[in-house]
């Protein structure tokens, strides 16, 4: 059964004259019918070029912005608003500046068990401070912080609040590319000891292959869409280092970049 | 070489000193030199008491009389015996100075306060609606230019009390900045730390308290710097202006007096009082800054 489910979802922005109003009810399709079912615990990964409407995709599904058309179903409930259901890992990290580490999953592990006492709360936040690796940075403030632990924070607090979805919103671009590799591999050990499921998007074919189960390609706006969905049929664990050398790699690797590069060209073609 | 490894506070004394000193010499009395005046000019400037005859029956200026602008020792006098009586009250408008720098700052805290508690609120009311701030702004935009001073006599008219009065001026004063800085600040907090909140589905009243005073927080207390600094020049004119008891009072009443070391003082003492505020403000202000 589908635990999340994108439903013909048609995304149009109004496109604003010259004096900001919206003007002749002309508009932008950005999204044209995407339709995407994730099973429970599934890895779902959203491949496309920048600006390519996948970030739109992703506010939809947190309740950031409404679908012109279609919805979004989890666990057979429709949703519209942003919910503790739906966490959201910011490529920004969002962060609050004016609150220690600490205190910024503090503030998530409050809102989303609001009948517990403060002990409990410090205990729970504390235990995803270690298992993120956080030790010693929780008395922090994120300015603080290096971009990898900033995320480290960020992603502690999606996975404390123990959503039934995790939206990753191309979490590791501002992360430099060493840190990265770590953070990815700590991101699929919490996946995978919580159960978790994950919907990323991203622009990094890498990345993609290394921590999906699943990888839907999409195309260019205006009138984005699903083109086809790829499962990753590379065994878990994986490794960054070993995992190049598979022949089942290579060939999801070269079948997504001739797909980004078709897309990229046309895309030219038409500015 | 060496003053480039000077603190700044050395210069600060040697600046210090210069001025004195200069103030001094411009401000020294020459002795009183007789010749050029007749014998019934001299009986007419000591009838007047502008002279005096010192014990050799020789002429001297006048010690108790001041003329002209007060030297750096006649203040320093001036502020030992005031400081030497500064717990004492004399008369119902004699009253030491620390019981002046007290009302001062009691009447400055209460409007302060008052006004930036008010100016908060609204400024967070219309920094989340964008609806709200265009309809209020043409009101902001007339208020804010008129001078705290010039609602004095309107306000004196209307709670028929001067204390009340300069409360209230010193109420209009902070308002203005504080309610443009705080509006400003609210409606340019970043879109995800609005987008985390909504997604904790924090309570109206739990989001304002944890995310959006806290974000707008740098944006508030520049303003409230602003009203701070605006605050502090519209209480000393409203206590001259009322007659109530405070600093900016006794430059006046000192100028009534016509002591002018005594006007030095209390500018001095007005100096002094805003530095100390400023000082204590500052440490609040660095409780809630952070960094991006």
């Amino acid at each position: 059964m589908d635990y999340l489910t994108v439903d013909h979802v048609t995304k149009h922005f109004p496109l604003l004259n010259g004096s900001g109003s919206s003007g002749n009810g002309k508009s932008f399709c950005v999204l044209k019918n995407v339709s995407l079912r994730v099973a429970k615990g599934e890895f779902i990964t959203t491949i496309g070029h920048s600006g390519c409407g996948k970030s739109t995709l992703l506010n939809i599904i947190a309740g950031f912005d409404k679908g012109s058309e279609g919805g979004i179903i989890l666990e057979g409930k429709e949703v519209s608003q942003p919910g503790l259901d739906r966490m959201v890992v910011f490529q920004s990290f969002a962060l609050m500046p004016w609150l220690t580490a600490f205190n910024n999953i503090r503030l998530a592990v409050k809102a989303a068990y609001p009948a517990w006492d403060e002990r409990k709360v410090r205990e729970h936040t504390q235990k995803y401070i270690d298992m993120m690796g956080l030790k010693g940075a929780e008395g922090k403030r994120p300015a603080f912080l290096s971009g990898g632990m900033r995320q480290r924070v960020g992603l502690a607090r999606a996975f404390a609040v123990e959503p039934k979805v995790l939206l990753l919103d191309e979490p590791f671009a501002q992360i430099d590319a060493l840190t990265r590799g770590v953070i990815q591999e700590e991101l699929v050990r919490m996946w995978s000891t919580t159960q978790s499921t994950v919907f990323m998007v991203t622009h990094d074919v890498d990345e993609a292959i290394l921590l999906s189960d699943r990888i839907a390609l999409m195309t260019n706006s205006p009138e984005a869409k699903i083109a086809e969905c790829l499962d990753v049929n590379i065994p878990r664990p994986r490794s960054r280092a070993t995992i190049i050398d598979l022949l089942e790699y290579t060939r999801l690797r070269n079948h997504i970049l001739h797909f980004l590069m078709t897309q990229g060209s046309q895309g030219k073609s038409e500015t | 070489m060496k003053t480039a490894t000077q603190p700044a506070w050395v210069i600060s004394l040697v600046i210090l000193a210069i001025l004195l000193v200069a103030w001094h010499i411009a401000t020294v009395q020459p002795a009183f030199n007789p010749a050029g005046f007749t014998e019934e000019q001299l009986m007419g400037l000591e009838f007047k008491g502008d002279i005096v005859r010192d014990r050799k029956g020789g002429y001297l200026y006048n010690p108790a009389k001041s003329r002209g602008i007060p030297g750096p020792l006649a203040v320093l006098k001036k502020t030992r015996d005031e400081l030497s009586e500064a717990f004492k009250k004399k008369g119902t408008n004699d009253h030491g100075i620390a019981y002046l720098v007290r009302y001062t700052v009691t009447r400055f805290a209460a409007g302060f306060i008052s006004a930036s508690v008010v100016a908060m609120f609204v400024g967070v009311l219309i920094g989340l609606s964008p609806l709200l701030y265009r309809a209020l702004n043409p009101f902001i935009q007339v208020l804010k230019p008129i001078s705290p001073l010039a609602w004095m006599p309107l306000l004196l008219y209307s709670v028929q009390d001067p204390t009340w009065t300069a409360i209230l001026v010193v109420f209009m004063a902070s308002l203005w900045p504080t309610i443009a800085n705080t509006a400003f600040g609210v409606s340019t907090i970043r879109k995800d730390y609005l987008q985390v909140a909504s997604l904790l589905q924090l309570s109206w009243w739990r989001r304002l308290l944890t995310v959006i005073l806290p974000a707008a927080a740098p944006a508030i207390v520049a303003g409230l710097r602003i009203s701070f600094g605006s605050a502090l020049v519209a209480v000393v004119p409203a206590e001259m202006l009322l007659g109530e008891l405070g600093v900016g009072y006794l430059t006046w009443i000192e100028w009534n007096n016509l002591d002018i070391s005594g006007v030095m003082f209390a500018i001095l003492v007005v100096g002094v009082v805003g530095v100390i505020l400023d000082f204590g403000f500052n440490r609040l202000a660095r409780l809630v800054s952070y960094a991006e």
